[in-house]
């Protein structure tokens, strides 16, 4: 603590106060901006009110409700994108007939914007979980496979050659040399798929109804209450960031051994 | 590729055209749940003579490219700015990274509450959703710029201006483009999604008042419809950019 002082601050607490002030700024003058009445309360109801609700939401059972049934059919979808997609992936890169058939179709299915299939998955599946689901799986299937195919295809030939040399059957080289290696680009394909499936379950719940975080924001948006819709928006965006991260932390605990961790 | 080839390549393609045709008509799958393709192909004819498919086209492709266009421009200077000053980069990133995961599709009713039903709201949607990952990637392609590029350039005299315009925007060209890519797709999504949600126009609008009119042949015509354009965009965009970027090969 010898060290001279220039200035008020350190020059690493001003960079630090610096870094928050767009965050701080922005709450201050939403709140100021809602107090002040520049706008009507209706559009934007002031930061402290929103919270307030929000907090009155969660005690009250509503969020953790609706959160519960966004996640787990969020889950849902994604876990079957994930296992359909590696399957698929796997078996793409190594039978040469799954290969023909499925190239086309990947190569056109990928850059659809499958949100416009929806009205035909509520046909075929009814407006409940599962046309929910389905549309979540069949949106988020399609980067799983992409990063799958390419990372099996991209295993290192002399990684291979050498397990080979040793005399390794094709099983065993498939779970112990092609998959362990394929790990990284597969987990970032499920990184691209996850917040596509939250994306897509908000818009299924928001478009069919059925509860859920999207379904209580478009609810609240029909009656007219903006604390609803503003407490909502918030809620998503705690959720979505919570999942990113949380996916960071899975992939470094799941890919301790791997080379990318060592830094 | 000769013509062979592709013939074999898209063969998978046509055999589920067939499938999709024979399915409905020997009734292994209810012809009121899938029409055959046959059913579909006509009903989308006749959209295209009554004009719904024209006027309601325009009318989504008038939100997408204003919604998609501002994003870019917009995005590409605030992430060149954030790259250029670090009082800026200090001020906006905490900002755009708190921001980057929240699921997109959750602003559309906010957006919908402050501007109403009509166009303003979707372009809105679609300006907002898109921005993040514009101003992300320039920021990204920008900082990516080699410094002694920079200072060779300030050596030779060149102005601020100049720095911008010709070392900073081409150096950071190929990552911004690589996400202006990302917003198309998510472009496509949130147009759909904000048109089925709400509104009386534009296709996602049409698939769902087709859908719950019940007529489902062309309720499925607009679905391949809109499938086939956010394809054919992201091709020619894909095609565009190659050209775009063939100087650094």
């Amino acid at each position: 603590m010898e060290r001279v002082r220039k200035g008020f601050l350190s020059p690493t607490w001003k960079r630090r106060l610096l870094r928050s002030s767009s965050v701080i700024l922005l709450a201050v003058a939403w709140e100021w901006g809602a107090r002040m009445h520049f706008v009507s309360d209706f559009l934007l109801p002031s930061l402290s009110s929103v919270l307030v609700r929000l907090w009155d939401d969660v005690i009250s059972g509503d969020i953790p409700i609706a959160l519960g049934l966004t996640l787990a059919r969020t889950f849902a979808g994604f876990s079957m994108a994930a296992i359909l997609g590696i399957i698929i992936g796997v078996t793409i890169a190594r039978l040469r007939l799954v290969r023909w058939f499925f190239d086309p179709i990947v190569s056109v299915g990928n850059p659809l914007p499958k949100i416009a299939f929806l009205p035909i998955f509520i046909l075929w599946f009814g407006v409940f979980d599962w046309s929910k689901i389905a549309m979540v799986a069949f949106s988020s299937v399609f980067p799983v496979v992409v990063a799958t195919w390419a990372a099996t295809e991209n295993v290192d030939k002399y990684l291979v050659w050498s397990a080979q040399s040793l005399g390794v059957d094709r099983r065993a080289l498939l779970w112990q040399i092609v998959l362990p290696s394929a790990m990284p680009e597969v987990f970032t394909g499920l990184q691209i798929a996850l917040p596509i499936s939250l994306i897509v379950v908000i818009i299924c719940e928001m478009t069919m109804g059925g509860e859920g975080l999207g379904g209580s924001m478009m609810t609240s948006m029909r009656f007219a209450d903006s604390p609803g819709v503003f407490s909502g928006i918030v809620a998503i965006a705690i959720i979505g960031s919570v999942l990113v991260k949380a996916m960071e932390i899975v992939r470094r605990r799941l890919l301790v051994w791997h080379a990318e961790s060592a830094h | 590729m000769t013509s062979e080839n592709i013939f074999v390549r898209y063969l998978p393609l046509a055999l589920l055209a067939v499938l999709w045709e024979i399915a409905p008509r020997v009734h292994i799958v209810d012809p009121s749940e899938l029409p055959p393709l046959s059913a579909v192909a006509v009903a989308w004819w006749s959209l295209l003579l009554d004009g719904d498919l024209w006027t309601n086209g325009v009318s989504s492709f008038i939100n997408w490219s204003f919604g998609l266009g501002s994003s870019i421009i917009v995005g590409i200077a605030l992430g060149v700015m954030m790259a250029w000053s670090t009082t800026i980069d200090d001020i906006a990133s905490p900002l755009v990274k708190a921001l980057y995961p929240m699921p997109k599709s959750a602003l559309i009713p906010v957006m919908i509450l402050w501007l109403g039903l009509g166009a303003g709201s979707k372009i809105a949607s679609i300006a907002m959703s898109c921005l993040l990952p514009v101003i992300i990637s320039a920021y990204n392609g920008a900082r990516g710029v080699d410094q002694t590029l920079i200072w060779s350039a300030r050596a030779c005299g060149a102005s601020n201006r100049n720095v911008l315009w010709e070392v900073i925007l081409p150096g950071a060209l190929p990552e911004i483009m690589a996400g202006i890519r990302n917003a198309v797709a998510i472009s496509f999504i949130v147009l759909v999604a904000s048109e089925l949600l709400v509104g009386q126009k534009g296709l996602g609008y049409l698939i769902s008042f087709l859908g719950e009119g019940g007529v489902y042949d062309a309720m499925f015509a607009v679905v391949i419809t809109v499938s086939a354009l956010g394809f054919f965009a992201d091709r020619a965009y894909l095609y565009f950019m190659r050209r775009t970027l063939v100087w650094r090969e």
